[in-house]
């Protein structure tokens, strides 16, 4: 069925699919709308699920984990402050092995406040053992809805999962898509089996202290599990075009990388806007190629460095910043292209923070500076005496 | 039911808890009556600090370690997935220490009950953030020595009363809150008793001395939280229904002085200290005794 949806709506139609049994949310600008389809979907009897009504962010996902811990499919949604006042619940839920999904709708964070899209929400927290994705448009949110559940719900892996959406841009932007039928998600997403829940026929004690003695290596399981996360994000991506027939194409997207001579790696919905000038520039003789990286978390360190290959120079283009720093992606993207290797140099660009528009001429502007070399971090649009 | 008729199975065993915890006694006690099917959900704290030490993990039944403020928020989806799971006969039970509760729990323990959700939570108070090192928390009673408020020249240990955590769970119309205390553990293996019948949100709070922050011998603890009672400074009521009513009238109170003095927490008061503490005492009871017959 296809339908005309923003990428909230289309999220929220991938979570009715993915029939969690707990959802337990708390409302923040710009998921509001993810949560109340789901209410609506929870009334009409659409989805049958315990809508829980938590009083806080971190009630929300505190919520998720015990019912996790019971052993039923979880859902929570969040952005910006909701998702940096779950922070501890974070590290909790990967700690614990807790496969919840969770939609992040990724927003500017305060202060200043600002209810508009950039990455700093999400990228701050990559540290915290979920595994991350980002979408471009709402038809790729729906998909990564229901594969977020199939990859963080395999024994193998056993990880959150966090679907970020860029906030507005994506979640507020209306597209056409396509709407799978329950049965065919039925047949993708098997019900959630686990060991890691509470049994009366043989009790458990989970979510427990571990000392220095075996505290590291319980972290060691968690890393290996995001190792084995790439085999089974390609293994669902199969399963999925197989039924669906829509192909995805595993950590990264590439456009026009074999022969570029100058790549721009971003995330998000701006990959298309980079896509559409590299087009403009091959027009005139330029070799311009993009890579979006669909997941951050596992990092696709040696996917990126494969298909940089050659390339004269790299731009790294992302909505954030690490004070003191770079942005969070290009200190990832550069250390796995140093790893791998590769000479080219690696250019930082920030953009888009607290929703500031990226236009095509400012990514012309980086493909050119890429080219000459630039200074290692560029902030999009300072120049002078905004400094 | 009486102590010598519970379970005889063991749910909280094994776990390194100082010789004369209370909160341990509070913690065995309910479990006991709640049985198997139960689950529990301990915040950070002494009990779970005590009790999750993989790979000795003491708790007979179903249990977690929840966040330090997420013990309500975690019951909730505990219940809730429990619930999903088809079972119905199960006890999803909360036991966090005073902080976990009156302080940095609140929110989430106002939420569950303003959900009415099906869990029992019970609070082992014992007056202070005993787990990091006996550190004032909202339930430390005015006068008392903790490492974050010395008794010194200028200030003499905490100068808040202690929150009313009863009344203020009570003021969101929960289907039934109880005061208990260890020292009267028949009284308190009843109310959870009670509480394991009734459905929706139900709150215990049980007084648990700790000798360790108390400055008791561990000989004591049961003696002190008796006296606690007896003397006044602590009280045995129940919220039902909508109303308030008074378990047991000491009468003539025992001497709160002789209580609070042979405690190393309260050692430095003064005698105008003593009259204050009394005197709010007197207070209370004046209110008790006319609004909760
Ligand atoms: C978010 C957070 N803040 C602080 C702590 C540190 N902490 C652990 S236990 C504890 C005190 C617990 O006090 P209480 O709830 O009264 O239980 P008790 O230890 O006295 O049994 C504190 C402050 C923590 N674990 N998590
Ligand atoms: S410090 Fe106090 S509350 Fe903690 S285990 Fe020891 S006696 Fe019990
Ligand atoms: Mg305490």
């Amino acid at each position: 069925m296809r339908r005309f949806l923003s990428g909230d709506e289309a999220f929220a139609e991938g979570v009715r699919l993915a029939a969690p049994e707990v959802i337990s949310a708390y409302p923040i600008t710009p998921q509001t709308v993810v949560v109340e389809k789901l209410s609506e979907m929870v009334e009409d009897g659409s989805l049958d699920a315990e809508y829980i009504h938590v009083e806080s962010e971190h009630s929300a996902l505190s919520c998720a984990i015990g019912a996790s811990a019971a052993g039923v499919r979880t859902f929570t949604a969040t952005s910006s402050q909701g998702l940096l006042y779950m922070a501890e619940g974070l590290v909790y839920a990967s700690g614990g092995r807790f496969p919840i999904v969770m939609m992040n709708a990724d927003r500017s964070t305060a202060l200043p406040w600002n209810i508009y899209g950039d990455q700093r929400d999400s990228l701050a927290l990559l540290d915290t053992g979920w595994i991350q994705a980002y979408a471009e448009n709402a038809q790729e949110a729906l998909d990564m809805a229901l594969m977020a559940y199939r990859i963080a719900e395999d024994s193998r892996v056993s990880t959150p999962f966090m679907v970020n959406l860029d906030g507005f841009i994506l979640t507020h932007t209306y597209e056409t898509v396509d709407i799978p039928d329950e049965e065919q998600a039925r047949a993708f997403l098997p019900p959630y089996e686990t060991e890691n829940r509470f049994d009366f026929d043989s009790p458990k004690n989970i979510g427990f202290s571990a000392g220095p003695e075996t505290n590291y290596i319980f972290k060691y399981k968690e890393h290996a599990a995001f190792e084995r996360a790439v085999g089974v994000i390609e293994e669902s991506e199969r399963s999925f075009a197989g039924i669906f027939g829509r192909k995805y194409s595993g950590l990264i997207d590439t456009y026009l990388t074999d022969d570029a001579d100058y790549i721009i790696v971003t995330l998000g919905t701006i990959a298309g806007l980079c896509r559409d000038v590299a087009d403009k520039l091959r027009s005139q003789g330029i070799k311009a190629g993009v890579i979006r990286l669909r997941y951050v978390r596992p990092f696709p360190g040696k996917e990126i460095a494969a298909a940089v290959g050659s390339a004269k120079a790299i731009a790294v283009l992302e909505k954030d910043i690490s004070f003191g720093n770079a942005g969070t992606v290009y200190t990832n993207v550069a250390a796995a292209l140093q790893w791998a290797g590769v000479t080219a140099p690696v250019y930082n660009f920030i953009g888009g923070l607290g929703g500031k528009d990226i236009s095509s001429d400012d990514v012309r502007r980086i493909y050119d500076d890429t080219a000459k070399g630039t200074d290692r971090v560029t902030f999009i649009g300072i120049e002078g005496d905004a400094q | 039911m009486r102590a010598d008729q519970l379970d005889k199975n063991e749910y909280f065993y094994g776990h390194k808890a100082c010789a004369g915890c209370g909160g341990s006694l509070a913690v065995r006690a309910a479990l006991k009556v709640l049985g198997e099917r139960s689950i529990a959900v301990l915040p950070a704290g002494c009990m779970s600090a005590v009790g999750f030490n993989f790979p000795q993990l003491c708790f007979g039944n179903n249990a977690i370690i929840s966040m330090f403020a997420g013990t309500a928020s975690m019951l909730t989806g505990v219940e809730a997935g429990m619930r999903r799971r088809g079972y119905k006969d199960f006890h999803a039970v909360g036991l966090a220490g005073d902080g976990g509760t009156a302080d940095i729990g609140i929110q989430a323990l106002s939420g569950a009950i303003d959900r009415g959700d099906d869990i029992l939570y019970i609070c082992y108070d014992n007056e202070a953030y005993m787990n990091t090192g006996i550190q004032k928390s909202g339930l430390t009673p005015y006068g008392a020595r903790t490492t974050t408020t010395p008794a010194g020249r200028n200030i003499r240990g905490n100068i808040r009363p202690k929150k009313n955590m009863f009344e203020i769970v009570a003021a969101h119309d929960i289907p039934y809150a109880a005061t208990a205390t260890v020292g009267y553990i028949n009284d308190f293996i009843d109310k959870v008793e009670k509480a394991s019948k009734i459905r929706g949100t139900k709150f215990i709070h049980v007084i648990a001395p700790c000798p360790t922050g108390w400055g008791i011998p561990v000989s004591d603890t049961i003696e002190v939280a008796r006296e606690m009672a007896d003397c006044g400074l602590w009280y045995l009521a129940e919220y039902e229904n909508g109303k308030f009513t008074l378990d047991r009238d000491p009468g003539e109170f025992k001497s709160a002085e002789a209580h609070l003095r042979r405690q190393g927490r309260f050692k430095h008061l003064t005698d105008e200290d003593i009259d204050l503490i009394i005197k709010s005492r007197d207070e209370k009871w004046e209110k008790i005794r006319r609004e909760w017959k």
